[in-house]
């Protein structure tokens, strides 16, 4: 049997509607807002998916969630054992995704078992039959990514690879080859969640990983305030801002009020 | 050598991987390449085995257990892990990893503790190395074991409740690996049985072969050159049960792990991905990992190590299951026939041979007596009344 652990599958050439479209808009001189949102927390979160596209996401990342989030710190933690609590499902959040149009691409972030449950085909023809552009697997690294890879680009899923502060060039060469979407910069070494300061690794991954791809690269981890955003943007082409929102969210603070924090952010990014 | 070393990407044929965030490939890559180095290296095995000898107290005798035996018409031999300095196997892995963890230049160890016997065993090492250690501990388990969350700080380490999910083991390895994504350069994840990603099922396996080779030794001088006809270990993770299987794998003799019922991811699970490795997993219809029910805070687990998925799947070992009530009276029998009171986790081995003790009439079985019952005897108090 082959070890299936090394294979990395060529990346296909054409460009998925994420990356075209997040191309575009960098090309056009704009800033890159991707705020995360947890899938089926509460009713109204489709409502906050909305409000958070209106108020100037460039695309929406979307959680499916998992009972055991290692990535993620304790507000994604709470914000998925809460919409688990609640019935979440992956075909019911997907199913909720068919039917939404919110103007900007989606992709879902998730762990890989329950792509790997469903059966990898399966699961990426249900993301991509739910309109979903990309998939975001934060455990799936480029030693084990092959056989999803190759479903998901079948099934014309675009795979987010992502890029840690620690890799050595020769290693972000290889993850900038197979990422789609765009390429996810870890900001630091650590869990999803905000700090007080934006740190230092987030500038310096940014600055390397724009030195060798012309594919976006979005600073995510650790980014969780407008002047944050505007500090990363100076190296990166934009952010993802998860547990800052989802703090709000979890607060209470509703569809308007998760819009109006985009908002903020995107004004900022936008220089007004 | 009897079990092989897993494929390049750490697979034991369809089981096992890497499948970890990011920044944490490059810790297990630096890891897998220091262990290759040390485990070749004389004097790093020198400085181990010294260590087992002068420290923990190794090797651990083969105890023949004549009453229990004449109670169960088995031949029963024992294992006696439980004289072990800390008072289970878990001493010999933490050891190997602390050594290596130096050797690394790190300062700091994290690793999980379910029935805290881990826990204990890499306080144990931290203060032997003077290294800092914290433990994860799920906030249930805390409750249960008591006593070794006293023991760890008396030792030294910080002990932090996990306070997400279940709140028991699986939750305590999501915690020290959140720790070990953020703290990776200058600490080393001591996890605590084989599972997890790629080196850790195969070099926690290599840190417990130890087991396997005393025994092996220890019967063919009892046995006239022979081997028992089965063996057998309780499984959570799996790390006793593939440290004295290590030692039998090239014979003809039967290898059985015995998983607690609520706790089974050979008998009960389907392969899924948590905790860096593909394995057989207790998971709910979505690929939701379930939460594991067991007597015992040291088997309660959704998973189990790739390893043993792969034994399984080839039928070199087979996977029974037996319930609390049981384990109970196993805990009660051992007790009274041989004086030796075992931990709740290897109570498991011997309430399956127990059980089929008729289908067993006769033969000779070698158990794995991972740990001693000192940290159970307050819960058992309470279940006994």
């Amino acid at each position: 049997m082959a070890d299936e652990g090394l294979v990395v599958p060529d990346t296909p050439s054409e460009l998925g509607v994420l990356e075209a479209s997040l191309r575009a808009a960098r090309d056009g001189g704009r800033k890159l807002l991707v705020p995360y949102v947890t899938g089926g927390l509460g009713d109204d979160w489709v409502d906050v998916v909305r409000a958070v596209a209106d108020a100037g996401a460039d695309a929406i990342e979307i959680g499916i969630p998992f009972s055991d989030p290692v990535m993620d710190g304790p507000i994604i933690q709470e914000a998925s054992e809460t919409a688990l609590r609640q019935g979440a499902t992956p075909l019911t959040i997907l199913d909720r995704l068919r039917t939404l149009d919110a103007g900007v691409p989606v992709a879902v972030m998730t762990y890989y078992n329950l792509a790997f449950h469903m059966g990898l085909e399966r699961f990426a023809a249900s993301v991509a039959g739910a309109g979903v552009s990309a998939a975001i697997l934060p455990d799936l690294p480029l030693e084990e990514v092959g056989p999803w890879a190759t479903a998901a680009d079948a099934a014309g899923v675009e795979t987010v690879m992502l890029a840690a502060p620690t890799a050595p060039d020769e290693r972000l060469h290889r993850v900038v080859a197979r990422a789609r979407g765009f390429v996810y910069a870890v900001g630091l070494l650590g869990v999803t969640g905000e700090r007080d300061a934006l740190a230092a690794s987030s500038l310096v991954i940014a600055r390397r990983l724009k030195a060798i791809t012309d594919k976006p690269v979005l600073v995510g981890v650790g980014v969780s305030t407008a002047d944050q955003a505007v500090e990363v943007t100076t190296e990166a082409d934009g952010v993802v801002i998860g547990s800052a929102l989802m703090r709000r969210v979890l607060a209470g603070v509703g569809p308007l009020g998760a819009g109006a924090f985009v908002a903020e952010i995107r004004a900022a990014l936008d220089g007004r | 050598m009897s079990l092989p070393e897993p494929s390049t990407s750490g697979r034991f044929g369809e089981f096992g991987g890497r499948f970890v965030p990011e920044t944490l490939v490059l810790a297990c890559l630096e890891l897998e390449k220091a262990f290759r180095s040390a485990w070749a290296d004389p004097v790093f095995r020198g400085e181990l085995d010294a260590l087992l000898a002068d420290y923990a107290g190794r090797p651990s005798p083969l105890t023949e257990c004549h009453r229990l035996s004449e109670e169960l018409g088995v031949r029963m031999l024992l294992k006696r892990e439980d004289l072990n300095h800390t008072g289970s196997h878990k001493i010999n892995n933490v050891l190997g990893q602390a050594l290596l963890a130096r050797r690394m230049g790190k300062t700091r160890l994290v690793a999980e503790t379910g029935a805290g016997q881990h826990g204990v065993a890499s306080a144990t090492a931290a203060a032997l190395l003077g290294m800092e250690c914290m433990v994860y501990m799920g906030e249930v388990d805390m409750q249960r074991q008591a006593l070794n969350v006293f023991r760890m700080r008396l030792l030294g380490a910080e002990v932090v409740p996990a306070m997400s999910g279940s709140r028991t083991l699986k939750d305590a390895v999501n915690e020290a690996m959140r720790d070990w994504v953020a703290t990776v350069e200058s600490t080393h994840y001591c996890l605590g049985s084989v599972m997890g990603p790629h080196p850790y099922p195969w070099m926690v396996r290599e840190f417990h072969t130890v087991i396997g080779t005393e025994s092996r030794q220890q019967c063919a001088d009892l046995l006239d050159g022979g081997v028992p006809d089965v063996v057998t270990a309780c499984v959570g993770g799996g790390s006793n049960a593939i440290g004295i299987f290590s030692g039998f794998a090239d014979t003809d003799a039967e290898l059985v792990g015995v998983e607690p019922a609520g706790g089974a991811a050979v008998g009960r699970g389907v392969p899924g991905v948590v905790h860096g490795m593909r394995s057989f997993l207790m998971q709910d219809e979505f690929g939701q990992v379930q939460e594991a029910h067991s007597i015992s805070a040291g088997l309660d687990y959704p998973g189990v190590g790739p390893e043993h998925s792969h034994l399984a799947s080839i039928g070199r070992a087979r996977y029974e299951q037996v319930t609390d009530a049981e384990v109970i009276d196993a805990f009660q029998l051992l007790s009274r026939t041989e004086g030796i009171i075992p931990a709740l986790e290897p109570a498991h081995a011997l309430a399956w041979v127990s059980r089929d003790r008729a289908a067993l009439a006769g033969r000779t079985v070698l158990l794995n007596l991972s740990g001693r019952g000192d940290k159970d005897v307050a819960q058992m108090m309470d279940v006994l009344g």
